[in-house]
């Protein structure tokens, strides 16, 4: 049989092709494949589910063995938010001219171009900055993009980067930021916002986020802009999109640079594959040209009121000079900008604002809610979605809440547990939560059986 | 009873040689010029809680000025954007040479869609299936590439190229051999290659091609030494050259102490032909948006994978899944080089390229490599006969096919971009070159197993017709495009910092105020 998905692996139309070629065999095309390279065997693959419905049936088999967040009552977040995903987000990115869309030209792929100037440029309102990269991959490479623009805009090799940022960004700054570029961390208060004790015409930049790991918004932002400033460095703060709705933008506090992760703005959590990443500027041209990213723009065409779009700057890119060209750009997540476009049209101005009112106003009715039965951390701090609480057992007290089909949080060690809480979550919803709490806490010997051995938690 | 009078007869005539296509126009203004205020597209959950009072410090002092649509409008406005693209498909997408546009089946993105809802954090017991489909997925490239292991983590190529340098960087470090500072690269490889080296801390070389086409191996074994840390090299190249000397390259590295990395962004035409390990490479990635059919999303999300020889397995970015016969868990390797991407990989992606393989199994993939090579070497013998088109260096090709207009272009004066622009005219496109053009007015196309043998035809039928017309007519294909969205579009503001608007509000500040 011709598989379905190679037409021309039909024996009757391979002859003539390979007839009109004037070849022998596909082996003439191989040629220049020395023999001792070959691979003399079958690939030793599983055998095929050709058939779809046999597929489907695989595939069931090992999707089904998943309980997802709708199955379970889940307050995981750390970085992968469980938002409400408007439906008409899911109609949009699914519809076939997007997502087999790739890299025409902005003539036959004009809808591409105008839906991702739109998408930037309304990020560009939520974050009063007037310049706004295409995506990169994700958070973590916003971060290290943006420390990178930092150092080559201001010719340092230093930064001061926020104690309150997971472990994982850490992790990824390390690797990203290496070799030529010191890391230095800024330790975390008592409150659960950042201090910083000296800084210097040394540093690039200060890196802070907020809301911070904790969940906690930072509110000396002004203060650490002008101290980046007074000392020729820049400010450089990550910030969830889907706060800016309540919580000033870092452009209204003196950040030069803005960066986060997109995926709270209408993807689902996609098990981590959902993240996406922005960096914002103002319209400075010498910070512009260090951004990697395709930056797409409005240019005139022939015909009057037709818009056209194009990359503004793209002498900046490696797709124009290679090494020469600013780190480096290729596919990385479109679609999810595309996305969020949609995401924040749907919501516009009133339905950020009212969001954010839900989510800060149910974060703290759920840190008062488990205060009575563990130790809630920073309690005097402003909270945004994520609070931190310390328990006896992050482990025995997780495995129990798992007993009851809730996913509690994220371990962020032993004894402290990250808990998340967004306008998915009904009032209900974190009473059960307390509830379970409460009744994991008060029999631990229960808790600690249930944790069990095997059942180690992860990161 | 229709009453009216004929005008037109049965049976329909038959369809012209060329299709008569003309692209989506909905003449759809900027989503901001659909605005009134009140407007919403959704509503969302009231508090049920008391409101939280924010001091002025983290207030926003003022509402975003975001669009104000009610849900009809915001989904009419997209849906309309979505007409106006040409995805895989829609067109015979042949023309977006090294991007491997193939078909993405649709079963697959049921699959994906699967995972919408499973958090990354879970704890392991509770998504044992989609652990266990990394673990598989895993185990097929190891397979396919002759890798040890393969991180499934990157977020796309380029990603997955960085991540394969950060891994010899900390493999030169941990033998204490720190000071290697050069990474050698091909002009035909992606250049991803050198700007990932050049961001990793690398000084770049690059090796022309030689009077054959193929990467010059005397500047190899000039450029080798004490000072190589690897050779980052495609094989076929963006050519679609298959380099036959690929051993000796990769030995003269490994003689000089330096390591090989393969890139595999496009493997299409040799799955099951011939694999990295074989020729002696230390590392590889490959594109599952390329070769393993994700589907491209305009640009992403994507997904890289990174396969390792043994010795640099320690160095694979964390965590991996590892199985114990009975359930599978993530560790980190002892070495590993940290994290290149939050969690454990782009899922969706990995769901889809675990389906795809498994609907095909070794036979099939090896159908799926020698049917892309036979449309490559078809497509190229039909273009090939349209004067004016070359391919240059006159060599066997395998899975792609650099072409250059240099001849037509010299007689018309009409430049290879423009030939593409007036081609999408008819319903397809295509992508001349990365930077620089070594190849004069180049064009690169790469079939894929996916097209038929009617698809070639129309797609070459094409070309021939828009080169005939440079001919006749040089200044009327410099003026396309004719059937699109927009019409041709003066780019030249976007190079000036004064007229520029990367956003519609630097569009408003400098041009509407």
């Amino acid at each position: 049989m011709t598989h379905p998905y190679i037409p021309n692996a039909e024996p009757g139309v391979r002859a003539e092709m390979l007839a009109a070629i004037g070849a022998s065999g596909v082996e003439e095309f191989y040629a220049d494949i020395p023999a001792d390279l070959r691979l003399d065997r079958p690939l030793d693959l599983p055998a095929p589910l050709v058939a779809e419905r046999d597929l489907v049936r695989h595939m069931d088999g090992l999707l089904g063995r998943v309980t997802d967040t709708e199955q379970a009552l889940s307050f995981l977040g750390h970085g992968c938010y469980p938002h409400y995903v408007p439906a008409v987000c899911d109609e949009v990115n699914s519809r076939s001219e997007f997502l087999t869309a790739y890299a025409g030209e902005p003539y036959e792929d004009h809808g591409r171009f105008q839906a991702l100037f739109e998408y930037v440029s309304m990020m560009g309102e939520l974050l009063e900055m007037d310049v706004v990269n295409v995506p990169t991959y994700d958070g973590f490479q916003a971060a290290g993009t943006a420390l990178r623009m930092a150092c080559r805009y201001t010719k340092r090799s230093k930064v001061l980067v926020s104690g309150a940022i997971s472990g994982d960004k850490a992790s990824k700054l390390r690797d990203f930021l290496a070799p030529d570029i010191e890391i230095v961390t800024a330790p975390v208060g008592e409150g659960g916002e950042v201090e910083v004790e000296s800084f210097d015409d040394s540093y690039a930049a200060i890196y802070l986020e907020t809301p911070n790991v904790y969940g906690v918004v930072e509110t000396r932002g002004r203060e650490l802009a002008d101290l980046a400033h007074a000392h020729g460095a820049l400010l450089v703060v990550g910030a969830d999109p889907i706060s800016l709705g309540v919580l000033a933008p870092p452009a209204a506090y003196g950040a030069d640079i803005a960066c986060g992760d997109i995926q709270s703005l209408g993807i689902h959590q996609n098990h981590g594959g959902g993240q996406a990443g922005y960096i914002a500027t103002q319209d400075h041209e010498p910070l512009v040209a260090e951004f990697p990213s395709r930056l797409f723009g409005i240019a005139p065409t022939k015909v009057p009121g037709e818009y056209g779009f194009g990359d503004v700057f793209y002498d900046r890119t490696s797709f124009a000079h290679r090494e020469e060209g600013k780190e480096w750009v290729g596919t990385a997540a479109a679609l999810w900008g595309i996305t969020a476009g949609v995401y924040l049209a749907l919501m516009g101005p009133q339905g950020m604002r009212e969001l954010g009112e839900t989510i800060l106003a149910r974060t703290r009715y759920a840190m008062d809610a488990l205060a009575g039965a563990v130790t809630v951390l920073h309690r005097d701090a402003i909270h945004f979605r994520e609070f931190a609480v310390e328990v006896p057992s992050s482990a025995a007290l997780l495995a129990a809440l798992r007993e009851q089909g809730i996913y509690g949080g994220v371990p962020l060690d032993d004894r402290t547990v990250l808990v998340c809480v967004t306008e998915r979550h009904s009032i209900a919803d974190i009473d059960r939560l307390a509830a379970a709490v409460a009744e994991a806490v008060r029999n631990p010997a229960d808790a600690v059986q249930n944790a069990d051995v095997k059942n180690q938690e992860t990161l | 009873m229709n009453n009216a009078e004929s005008f037109a007869e049965l049976p329909v005539a038959p369809k012209p040689p060329l299709r008569r296509f003309h692209q989506a126009r909905w003449d759809e203004p900027i989503i901001f010029e659909l605005s009134a205020p009140g407007r919403r597209g959704v509503a969302v959950p009231e508090p049920g809680a008391p409101l939280v009072e924010l001091p002025g410090s983290v207030r926003r002092a003022a509402p975003p000025k975001l669009p104000e649509l009610a849900q009809l409008h915001v989904l009419r406005h997209y849906l309309r954007l979505s007409q106006e693209n040409l995805g895989v498909d829609l067109n015979i997408d042949v023309g977006q040479g090294t991007c491997t546009m193939k078909y993405s089946p649709k079963v697959n993105d049921r699959f994906a869609a699967a995972v919408a809802e499973v958090h990354p954090l879970q704890h392991d017991d509770t998504v044992q299936g989609v652990l266990e489909i990394y673990w598989r997925l895993e185990r097929m490239l190891a397979e396919i590439s002759g890798m040890s292991r393969v991180s499934l983590q990157p977020g796309s190529g380029s990603a997955a190229i960085y991540a394969n340098i950060a891994m010899i960087r900390a493999y030169h470090a941990a033998r204490g051999e720190g000071h290697r500072d050069q990474v050698i690269t091909t002009m035909f490889s992606h250049p991803s290659n050198a700007a990932c080296a050049k961001t990793a801390g690398y000084e770049v070389v690059t090796l022309m091609p030689d009077a054959d086409g193929l990467p010059d191996i005397e500047a190899l074994r000039a450029a080798v030494g004490p000072r190589t840390a690897a050779l980052m090299i495609t094989n076929p190249e963006d050519t679609g050259i298959f380099n036959p000397r690929i051993r000796e390259f990769v030995d003269l590295v490994h003689e000089a102490g330096g390591l090989a990395c393969y890139d595999q962004a496009n493997a299409n035409g040799i799955l099951g032909i011939t694999r990295a390990r074989d020729a002696g490479f230390d590392l590889c990635h490959f594109n599952l948006h390329k070769t393993f059919s994700t589907p491209h999303a305009c640009g992403g999300p994507a997904a890289g994978a990174c396969g390792v020889s043994e010795d640099l397995a320690p160095f694979l970015p964390g965590p991996v899944v590892a199985f114990d016969g009975e359930s599978y868990r993530l560790e980190t390797p002892p070495a590993s080089i940290g994290k290149v991407r939050p969690f454990l990989g782009v899922t969706p992606n990995i769901v889809r390229a675990y389906a795809w393989i498994m609907a095909l199994g070794a036979e099939g993939l090896r159908q799926v490599a020698e049917t892309a090579v036979l449309n490559n070497n078809y497509l190229m013998h039909k273009v090939l006969q349209i004067p004016g088109a070359s391919a240059p260096w006159d060599r066997r090709r395998v899975e792609q096919v650099r072409y250059s207009w240099q001849e037509l272009s010299e007689e018309t004066g009409v430049h290879s971009e423009e030939i593409g622009v007036r081609a999408a005219d008819f319903g397809v496109h295509y992508w001349t070159s990365h930077h620089p053009y070594v190849v004069p007015e180049p064009f690169t196309l790469e079939p894929t197993e996916s097209y038929s043998k009617e698809d070639l035809d129309e797609y070459a039928a094409i070309l021939a017709h828009v080169a005939d017309e440079a001919r006749r007519d040089p200044e009327f294909v410099k003026g396309a495009p004719y059937n699109q969205t927009v019409h041709k579009i003066d780019m030249t503001p976007l190079d000036d910092p004064k007229e520029w608007a990367p956003t519609w509000r630097a569009y408003v500040r400098k041009h509407l105020s």
